[in-house]
């Protein structure tokens, strides 16, 4: 596993009056669970869209260890994205190399809970089981950055908060870096080792936090709502970017 | 009420023959044979081999022709429909082909290249080729531009795109281009032959209509609507079939 540096010097849209981006600085520490928290439309997809390759016109670099290239990536884009005339399995073993093995797959199935709708087409499934599908594929891949754009978006909250238990114990397995953009804070602070919030128009880091509760207290919701509380009150400046 | 329903297509089937007979005897012409007499030599083309030959020769045309109008025009229908600047460019060459008389076509490759075997086909392919090429741009344009950016972010090879991610999204145009295609150039091949050629179901029809043998052109048409009943039931269908099973 490596570190990734990611540095966007200026992002700008033809038809925009002012930059999207400028002078941005992310460090990824390899195996490290990242929240991006920011207000609507402050670019954070446009940010992950850069970084998964998908948009090339900025100004800036991306460098993977040593190399300047574009990483390795698994991307749960906040539609699942999955391809309706193929099953669940097929989905995940297009996306894989061809001498992934299948047992892989067969484990990050079982992880989700998804072993037996393996053959269901994606229009059989629910939502929820539409983005464990997304979440599988993006860790068979065995990405070098994992990117999830509010991937648990309109889901209710049983479900998202199902999903979210689910992701983090296929992560505590199979450890990848991951930058996860949301804008609600619970859920940051549930999944996050460090928060990163950021600011709109033109996007930058307005403070990198930390979060202190371990692991095992992630699923205790008193522990995510009274360090909530505390970030509120040490941090003012991060209530206006909620 | 539903069976009914069901035997409504039956019924209405018989009802035109019953229709027509009764037209025919009550005209009583040779412009107009009865069922009986169209089945008859129907029948009798059948037996002495006529029939089949033809038939036979024009579905080869048939088949060869719509094989090149179909793989030119989902070739070049995908490349406008992804580049916007060779779309700009050949926009009006398509206008100019799409609105260019079949018969025109015809004439002008026979003049051009002769009274051949590939001037026909030729002319065939140039009458279907900017259908073809229209239906699968604007098939091309609608793609989801989500699922290619999820090939591209996942590293698809272009192969894989083309038959995982693009292919299915435009099958229903393939197939629209394919139904379209095909009662398009059943049309044209038979004016080709009518004109150029010395055999096929053209230059039969040509032949019976010098000797005003009704009977005759109306036994060579079913014999036609039945190719083109079975290519629908025994070829599309089970594409349509196949392709669309992941559909609720």
């Amino acid at each position: 596993m490596t570190d990734i540096q990611i540095q966007i010097d200026n992002k700008t849209y033809p038809a925009a009056a002012k930059p999207s981006i400028v002078d941005l600085k992310l460090s990824l520490t390899s195996e490290e669970f990242i929240c991006l928290v920011g207000p609507s439309g402050c670019g954070k997809t446009t940010l992950l869209n850069i970084i998964a390759g998908l948009d090339n016109d900025y100004e800036g670099d991306i460098v993977v260890g040593r190399q300047h290239t574009s990483p390795k990536i698994g991307y749960v884009f906040q539609n699942p994205r999955l391809l309706p005339w193929r099953t669940v399995r097929e989905n995940i073993e297009l996306a894989v190399d061809k001498h992934q093995a299948p047992e892989v797959i067969d484990a990050l199935l079982e992880a989700m809970q998804l072993t037996a709708a393996q053959h269901s087409y994606p229009e059989h499934l629910s939502l929820g089981m539409s983005r464990r599908v997304a979440i599988i594929r993006a860790f068979a891949v065995d990405p070098e950055v994992l990117l999830m754009d509010e991937p648990f978006v309109s889901l209710d909250a049983p479900t998202a908060r199902q999903v979210r238990e689910l992701l983090l114990n296929l992560w505590q397995q199979r450890p990848h870096t991951i930058l996860f953009v949301t804008h609600d804070l619970r859920e940051a602070i549930a999944l996050a080792d460090r928060l990163i919030f950021l600011s709109a128009a033109p996007m930058q880091v307005v403070s990198e936090i930390i979060v202190p509760i371990p692991r095992s207290e992630r699923g205790n919701e008193l522990a995510i709502e009274s360090f909530r509380q505390q970030l509120l009150k040490n941090h003012p400046e991060i209530k206006q970017l909620l | 009420m539903i069976s009914l329903k069901k035997r409504l297509p039956t019924l209405s089937l018989l009802a035109f023959l019953v229709i027509w007979q009764g037209l025919a005897v009550y005209l009583d012409s040779n412009t107009l044979p009865t069922p009986e007499a169209v089945a008859k030599v129907f029948w009798q083309a059948c037996v002495s081999g006529q029939l089949p030959f033809h038939l036979g020769v024009t579905l080869l045309r048939l088949a060869i022709s719509f094989a090149i109008a179909m793989l030119l025009g989902c070739a070049i229908g995908i490349v406008l429909g992804r580049s916007k600047k060779l779309d700009a460019f050949f926009d009006n060459w398509l206008v100019i082909f799409l609105n260019v008389p079949a018969l025109v076509t015809i004439i002008l490759c026979y003049v051009w290249f002769g009274l051949i075997e590939s001037a026909a086909i030729l002319a065939v392919v140039i009458n279907k080729l900017p259908n073809v090429i229209v239906t699968i741009r604007e098939g091309t344009r609608m793609l989801d531009q989500d699922l290619l950016d999820m090939a591209r972010c996942y590293r698809f090879s272009k192969r894989k795109t083309l038959v995982h991610v693009i292919w299915p999204q435009l099958h229903p145009f393939v197939m629209g281009a394919t139904r379209s295609g095909l009662a398009l150039i059943w049309k044209i091949i038979l004016v080709v032959e009518l004109l150029g050629r010395s055999n096929g179901m053209g230059y039969q029809l040509h032949l019976f209509f010098q000797l005003f043998d009704v009977a005759g052109i109306l036994a060579y048409t079913i014999a036609f609507v039945a190719v083109i009943q079975l290519i629908e039931l025994l070829i599309l269908k089970p594409l349509d079939k196949k392709a669309l099973r992941w559909r609720r």
